[in-house]
């Protein structure tokens, strides 16, 4: 089901078929051109397939924006080794909730991209990773792919050809830090969430140590409609190097908050105040975090911005996973930058000391100065803290952490400033 | 030790998903499935799944404290997690973590006296454009204020 009213400004591709009745069942998936994408991959040389997405300038969904085509290709696809898809629904960026819609009411989609991905890169299997807490949405998940195995959607010999493929579905079990791919292929394999050390990528080494594509949800969704309607199409949806659309989630103060389908490149403010309806309340945008708790925070002087990869990018911060979560002229900047804190220090998983030890310190300091008991010193210290674990871990979770905290005290001095010699916190009373 | 017939065959099935030899991947999963059905990871649900998957009970303990949603004491019957972070923060989720204590009289990651509802104060759980929002076991509650935690809770209190 839908939550949220869709927006009369939103291209719908990932999400045509939603609001249509039963939009999770296969006879409407099918009904609504489902696996016509796949038929015709069946029938196409893998280099062709590789090559509408490379076309397409579709970029990986999960944040990172790397290009999807290119990543198939680094697969080997000659190794002797099984090859596998690994679809990444571990989805726990703060602000981020799209995934969660995808798998809810088109759960096909996802699996005919998983298998036009098996095609390209000559995979058996593929496991569809769902985070533990939506565990309805594995249910749904478990239900599509028992009807694409019941049509012969899956299974062996697909429609009277060589090509076999199974997929599973696997729960996780709470852990932000499994979002990390590297970290998710520990997971598959029944251990704890640590990143490993690469290279090699997933691409060489990944599920069992054999050669992985690793995508998000969103990316795999994408994958049907470039295929179907030509790469070209899907990238002339949005900027040059940024192709298509893709799912913005917005939240916090805001008239319409909700996730929504919106080219690439689409302004930022337009979608504040035309999709989104506006700052609720009339009040002035104060902040925005334009993808995600881990990106750098934008100025609302700064949030002339188109939202895709290379201007956010420009902008220095990131498009992220495509959380947009908007924060008004009443927001304590400090008390965002502590809950920000307070999240990563709860996920850190330890495994290396500048996270482990910089996001507990961090969140200390900035519980500390949220509650008016702050020094000016701890300021400064604040973000030369943040700035020591920049690059200085194994996975990107000590990155993520830094970022806005950096961005927070830089640009928000003013609130940081208001909190000393005060008792408490001087804008939320 | 043997879980329910459907559960049984739920792991039957999960450990041939993985290639020969790989049974260790259904460990994440399985814990989490045993504990819905028997209420908490028990050292007797640690050594079980040890056993069926072929590793020492502290490589299964290694991994159960990794993940949050793992836990080695029972939790209520209801139990209730609230996010407070960044998008529910800016809609009063950390008001209604508040509420809900109070009204409770319990704070994080405990249960009442009579073993129905537990609290715990969660991280994001993918509901950010309908903040505040909440779950209770498996189940979302979006849009949430005041009153609907008043009911919700009052409604775990009286489940069985």
């Amino acid at each position: 089901m839908l939550y949220n009213e869709p927006s009369p400004l939103e291209t719908k591709v990932l999400t045509r078929r939603f609001g249509l009745p039963n939009s999770a069942s296969i006879d409407t998936y099918v009904a609504n051109d489902g696996y016509k994408a796949f038929e015709k991959a069946l029938h196409m040389d893998w280099k062709a397939i590789i090559e509408e997405l490379k076309v397409s300038n579709l970029r990986g969904r999960g944040g990172a924006g790397f290009p999807t085509g290119m990543k198939w290709s680094f697969v080997p696809r000659d190794s002797p080794k099984p090859k596998y898809i690994v679809v990444n629904g571990d989805e726990s960026e703060p602000g981020t909730c799209k995934d969660r819609v995808l798998i809810e009411n088109d759960p096909h989609q996802l699996i005919e991209g998983v298998l036009i991905a098996a095609l390209a890169v000559n995979a058996k299997a593929g496991y569809i990773y769902i985070r533990g807490e939506y565990r309805y949405l594995i249910d749904i998940m478990d239900k599509a792919i028992a009807e694409a195995y019941d049509r012969g959607y899956l299974g062996k010999n697909l429609r009277g050809t060589e090509f076999s493929f199974d997929c599973y579905t696997q729960s996780g079990a709470g852990a932000y830090e499994v979002g990390e791919e590297s970290a998710l292929l520990e997971s598959l394999e029944g251990k704890r969430g640590i990143p490993r050390i690469r290279p090699p990528f997933p691409a060489v080494a990944g599920a069992f140590q054999c050669p992985t594509v690793l995508n998000n949800v969103e990316t795999f969704c994408a994958v049907p409609a470039i295929i179907r309607d030509g790469g070209t199409t899907f990238a002339e949806l949005g900027t040059p190097k940024n192709g298509g659309t893709r799912l913005f989630c917005l939240s916090g103060h805001i008239n319409k908050p909700g996730v929504y389908e919106l080219p690439m490149g689409f302004p930022l403010m337009r979608m504040i105040e035309e999709v989104g309806g506006g700052i609720r309340g009339g009040k002035k945008l104060k902040a925005v975090i334009p993808g995600g708790s881990s990106c750098p925070v934008l100025k609302a002087e700064e949030c002339n911005v188109a939202m895709d990869y290379d201007s956010l990018a420009k902008a220095k911060s990131m498009l992220g996973s495509g959380g947009v979560v908007i924060m008004d002229e009443d927001t304590c900047m400090v008390k965002a930058a502590m809950r920000i804190m307070r999240f990563y220090a709860h996920e850190s998983c330890g495994w290396c000391i500048p996270c482990r030890e910089g996001t507990a310190w961090l969140r200390k300091l900035l519980i500390r100065f949220h509650e008016g008991m702050g020094t000016r010193s701890d300021i400064t210290l604040i973000g030369d803290l943040a700035k020591n674990m920049l690059g200085r871990t194994f996975c990107p979770l000590g990155d993520a952490a830094a970022m806005p905290t950096i961005s927070i005290v830089e640009k928000f001095r003013d609130d940081f400033e208001a909190h000393l010699n005060e008792r408490a916190c001087p804008i939320h009373a | 030790m043997t879980f329910s017939p459907q559960l049984e065959a739920k792991f039957a099935k999960m450990l041939t998903n993985y290639p020969p030899g790989r049974q260790r991947s259904a460990m994440v999963p399985m814990l989490l499935f045993a504990q819905d059905e028997v209420g908490a990871v028990t050292q007797e649900v640690v050594e079980e799944i040890a056993r069926r998957l072929g590793v020492f009970p502290l490589q299964v303990e290694e991994v159960l404290s990794y993940y949050s949603m793992l836990h080695r004491k029972p939790l209520g019957k209801a139990h209730v997690q609230i996010c407070t972070n960044i998008s529910c923060l800016l809609n009063g989720g950390d008001v209604l973590w508040e509420q809900a204590c109070a009204k409770l009289g319990i704070g994080h990651k405990e249960v009442t006296a009579d073993g129905r509802v537990s609290l715990e104060e969660v991280e994001c759980i993918g509901a950010c454009s309908w903040a505040p929002a909440l779950q209770v076991n498996y189940d979302f509650h979006h849009n949430v204020t005041s009153d609907k935690l008043d009911q919700i809770l009052e409604s775990c209190g009286k489940s069985n």
